[in-house]
C-alpha cells in the first residue's frame, strides 16, 4: 500500500477572491439517482485557523450534484477518523458504504496543507492519497481540485467541478433595471460582474480557451456583440451592424465567431472573422435563422431556422453550404449547443406549451427529453459532458438548473433576488 | 484612455472590491467603426475584471413632452402606443390597424419627427429566437407605415425580444401584453 504524495501549488493570485460565499444562493438537489454509487467524506481534521469553508461540504455537495454518488450524512457516520490508521472498515461497511475519503487541514489563516484519502471500504484498498497546498481564500478551489480527483479516479470521466460559469442576471435598480453579467465557479459560488448596464445584455459565450466572453448588449440602445478578456475587462465592440447581432458562438480555434445579423433583411447566420471582420455568410431567404453552435471538429454548424414554418433545427457546413434539417419531432426545436464530444446536442425542445431540455444523439436522432420544467431554457453542456447546465423558471422566478445527461440527477442553483438566466459553462 | 490605465491598474492590485467609478469610451454604434475601451470597476479578484456600461449614447426613450395634445387624448387612436401580438405571429392584427395608421399619419405630416419601433417577445422559447420574432413584429409595422408615405429616415427598429417584458410574470395575461411594439417618439 504506497501513499501517493503529489504537491499541488495554486497559482497565487495578484489580488484576492472575494469572500467565498454568494450571496443568498442555495443549491437544492430536486431529483436524485438511484444507482447512484454510496461514498462517506468524513469532515476533515482541522489544526489551526480554517476559517469558514468546510471542505468535506463542498466535496460532498459537488459528489452528490454529478449524480454519480449518494454520500453520507454527517449526522448518520459512527466515527469520524481524519488518519489513515483510524480508520474501522466494518463500521463503514455496516453503513453500506462503497466509498471513504478522510483528510486533514493545516492552517495559519494565509496558506493552507491539505491531504485526504480514497478508500475502497470493502477491502481496505487505498485508492488515492494526495497533498495539497491552496492559499488565502483557494479552498473551495481546492475542495473542488478534489472533487475532480475523486470522480475522476471512481468513474473514469475527468471531473469538471473546478470549472466556471457565466450567466446574466437582472433586477430593479432606481427606477428601472440593472443587467449583470456574471462570472462564478460552477456551484455559483465567488461570483464577479464583468459587466453591467441598464439596457440588456444577452447570450454570453465563452472562448475555446476560457479567456474571454463574447456577448450581446443593448447599452447602446441597439444590439451590439461585444468580446471581453476575462483577465483585464477590456473588452470590443465587434458588430454593431444595422438591425440585429446576436447569439454569438467561438469556433473551436477562437479565431470566428458565428453569429447572428439581419442587416440583409431577415436574421441570418454569418461567420465573423475576428482577425480581420470578414464576414462569410452562412445562410439566406426569409426565415428566421439563428442560434449557432459550432460542432467541435469545426465542420459544422448548427442553427434554428423556422424555413419550415416553425422552428426547427438543421445544419450546415461551416464553410457555406446546403443546410439540412436535423430535427423533425415536436413543433419547436431551437437553441441547441453541441456536446464537448460533438455526439449530442442539448436543446430547448416545445410542445403543448411547455419548454423542455432535450439531448439529440447526433448519429441516431434520438431524443432524450431531460428536464420536466414548463419554460426551460438555454442549455449548456459541462466541459466533460455529464451534466446540462439551464434556466429554468419555477414559480414565476428564473433559477439556473443542471440535469445529469442521462437526467437521472437534476440539481438547482437558485438565487435570491431578481432573474439568472443564459447560463454559459466555461470550457 | 490615461484614466482607464489607472483604473485598471487599481484593479488588477485589487486594493478594493467595490466602489471604483467607470469612465468609458463609446463607440455610436456605427456599422463602419468599432468602439474599444477598456473600462473596469466593480468585483474583482484580481483575475478578472469588470465593466461598467453607463446608459450609453443612442436615442432617448419614452414619449417627448413636444408632442401635441392629441396624443394624450384617449379617444385618439394616437394615444396608443402599443401594439400587441398574437403568439408566434408578427402580423398586426385588425384591430390595431387604425392605431398603426393614426401614426403613420402623423408621422407622414411631421416628417421631421423620428420614432423607434421596439420590437418584443413573450418569454416563452429561446431569446435569441425571440430577437427574431421582436424584430419581424416592428417590421411589419415599419412596413405599414412606409406604405403610408413614412420616411425610411424617420424610422429606426430594435428587438428586444424577451428580455424588456412590459408586465413580469408568466400567464397569459402577461404573455399578451408582452408580444408587442411600442412606438417610442424621439
Amino acid at each position: 500500500m504506497t501513499l501517493l504524495i503529489r504537491v499541488f501549488t495554486f497559482g497565487l493570485l495578484a489580488g484576492f477572491l472575494s469572500m467565498a460565499q454568494a450571496e443568498g444562493l442555495t443549491i437544492e438537489i430536486t431529483k436524485g439517482s438511484k444507482s447512484a454509487m454510496p461514498i462517506a467524506i468524513v469532515p476533515f481534521g482541522q489544526q489551526g485557523s480554517i476559517g469558514n469553508v468546510k471542505l468535506s461540504d463542498v466535496i460532498d455537495s459537488d459528489l452528490s450534484g454529478s449524480g454519480f454518488f449518494k454520500t453520507l450524512a454527517e449526522e448518520d457516520m459512527l466515527t469520524k477518523p481524519s488518519e489513515p490508521e483510524r480508520v474501522n472498515f466494518k463500521d463503514w461497511q455496516a453503513l453500506g458504504q462503497e466509498y471513504l475519503v478522510i483528510g486533514q487541514i493545516q492552517g495559519n489563516g494565509a496558506s493552507f496543507n491539505i491531504q485526504f484519502h480514497l478508500f475502497n471500504v470493502a477491502n481496505g484498498q487505498l485508492l488515492m492519497g494526495y497533498r495539497l497546498t491552496a492559499g488565502a481564500n483557494e479552498l473551495r478551489r481546492a475542495a473542488h481540485h478534489i472533487s475532480d480527483l475523486i470522480f475522476e479516479k471512481l468513474t473514469g470521466r475527468k471531473g469538471a467541478f473546478n470549472t466556471r460559469i457565466a450567466y446574466v442576471t437582472s433586477g430593479s435598480r432606481g427606477n428601472g433595471k440593472q443587467y449583470m453579467l456574471q462570472v462564478a465557479d460552477a456551484d455559483g459560488f465567488n461570483p464577479r460582474t464583468i459587466a453591467e448596464s441598464p439596457e440588456p445584455i444577452m447570450a454570453p459565450a465563452w472562448s475555446p480557451d476560457g479567456s474571454k466572453i463574447a456577448y450581446v448588449s443593448f447599452h447602446t440602445k441597439r444590439s451590439e456583440i461585444w468580446v471581453q478578456t476575462l483577465a483585464t475587462g477590456q473588452r470590443e465592440s465587434v458588430s454593431s451592424y444595422p438591425g440585429i447581432n446576436g447569439a454569438p458562438a467561438f469556433s473551436p480555434d477562437g479565431g470566428r465567431l458565428a453569429i447572428t445579423l439581419s442587416k440583409d433583411g431577415s436574421p441570418d447566420v454569418y461567420v465573423l472573422n475576428l482577425a480581420n471582420r470578414g464576414l462569410t455568410r452562412l445562410t439566406s431567404g426569409m426565415s428566421i435563422d439563428t442560434e449557432p453552435t459550432w460542432s467541435p471538429d469545426g465542420s459544422t454548424i448548427v442553427f434554428t431556422s423556422d424555413q419550415g414554418g416553425k422552428p426547427q433545427l438543421y445544419m450546415i457546413p461551416s464553410s457555406g453550404g446546403r443546410a439540412s434539417r436535423l430535427t423533425f419531432q415536436g413543433e419547436y426545436n431551437a437553441r441547441a449547443r453541441f456536446s464537448p464530444d460533438g455526439r449530442s446536442l442539448a436543446m430547448v425542445t416545445g410542445s403543448g406549451g411547455g419548454y423542455r431540455i432535450a439531448v439529440m444523439d447526433v448519429a441516431s436522432r434520438t431524443v432524450n427529453v431531460l428536464s420536466d420544467g414548463n419554460l426551460d431554457e438555454s442549455p449548456s453542456f459541462a466541459p466533460n459532458g455529464s451534466m446540462v447546465l439551464f434556466a429554468a423558471n419555477k414559480g414565476g422566478r428564473s433559477v439556473l438548473s443542471a440535469v445529469s445527461t442521462d437526467g437521472a440527477m437534476q440539481q438547482k442553483l437558485a438565487f435570491d433576488s431578481g432573474t439568472v438566466r443564459e447560463p454559459a459553462w466555461a470550457p | 484612455m490615461k484614466l482607464n490605465k489607472s483604473l485598471l491598474a487599481l484593479a488588477l492590485t485589487a486594493v478594493f472590491m467595490t466602489g471604483c467609478s467607470s469612465t468609458e469610451e463609446e463607440g455610436l454604434g456605427d456599422a463602419a467603426t468599432q468602439g474599444t475601451d477598456a473600462s473596469t470597476s466593480g468585483y474583482n479578484d484580481g483575475s478578472m475584471s469588470g465593466s461598467q456600461f453607463g446608459s450609453g449614447s443612442g436615442f432617448g426613450s419614452g414619449s417627448g413632452s413636444h408632442l401635441g395634445p392629441e396624443f394624450s387624448d384617449p379617444n385618439n387612436p394616437l394615444s396608443k402606443q402599443t401594439i400587441y401580438f398574437e403568439l408566434d405571429s408578427s402580423q398586426v392584427k385588425q384591430e390595431f390597424v387604425p392605431v398603426v395608421a393614426a401614426h403613420a399619419s402623423y408621422l407622414a405630416s411631421h416628417p421631421q419627427q423620428h420614432v423607434i419601433l421596439s420590437g418584443h417577445a413573450d418569454e416563452r422559447g429561446s431569446s435569441e429566437y425571440n430577437i427574431a420574432l421582436g424584430e419581424q413584429r416592428a417590421k411589419s409595422v415599419e412596413r405599414m407605415m412606409r406604405s403610408q408615405g413614412v420616411g425610411a429616415s424617420q424610422l429606426e427598429i430594435v428587438s428586444y425580444g424577451e428580455e424588456k417584458p412590459a408586465v413580469s410574470g408568466s400567464g397569459e395575461s402577461a404573455w399578451q401584453q408582452n408580444r408587442r411594439v411600442e412606438v417610442g417618439y424621439q
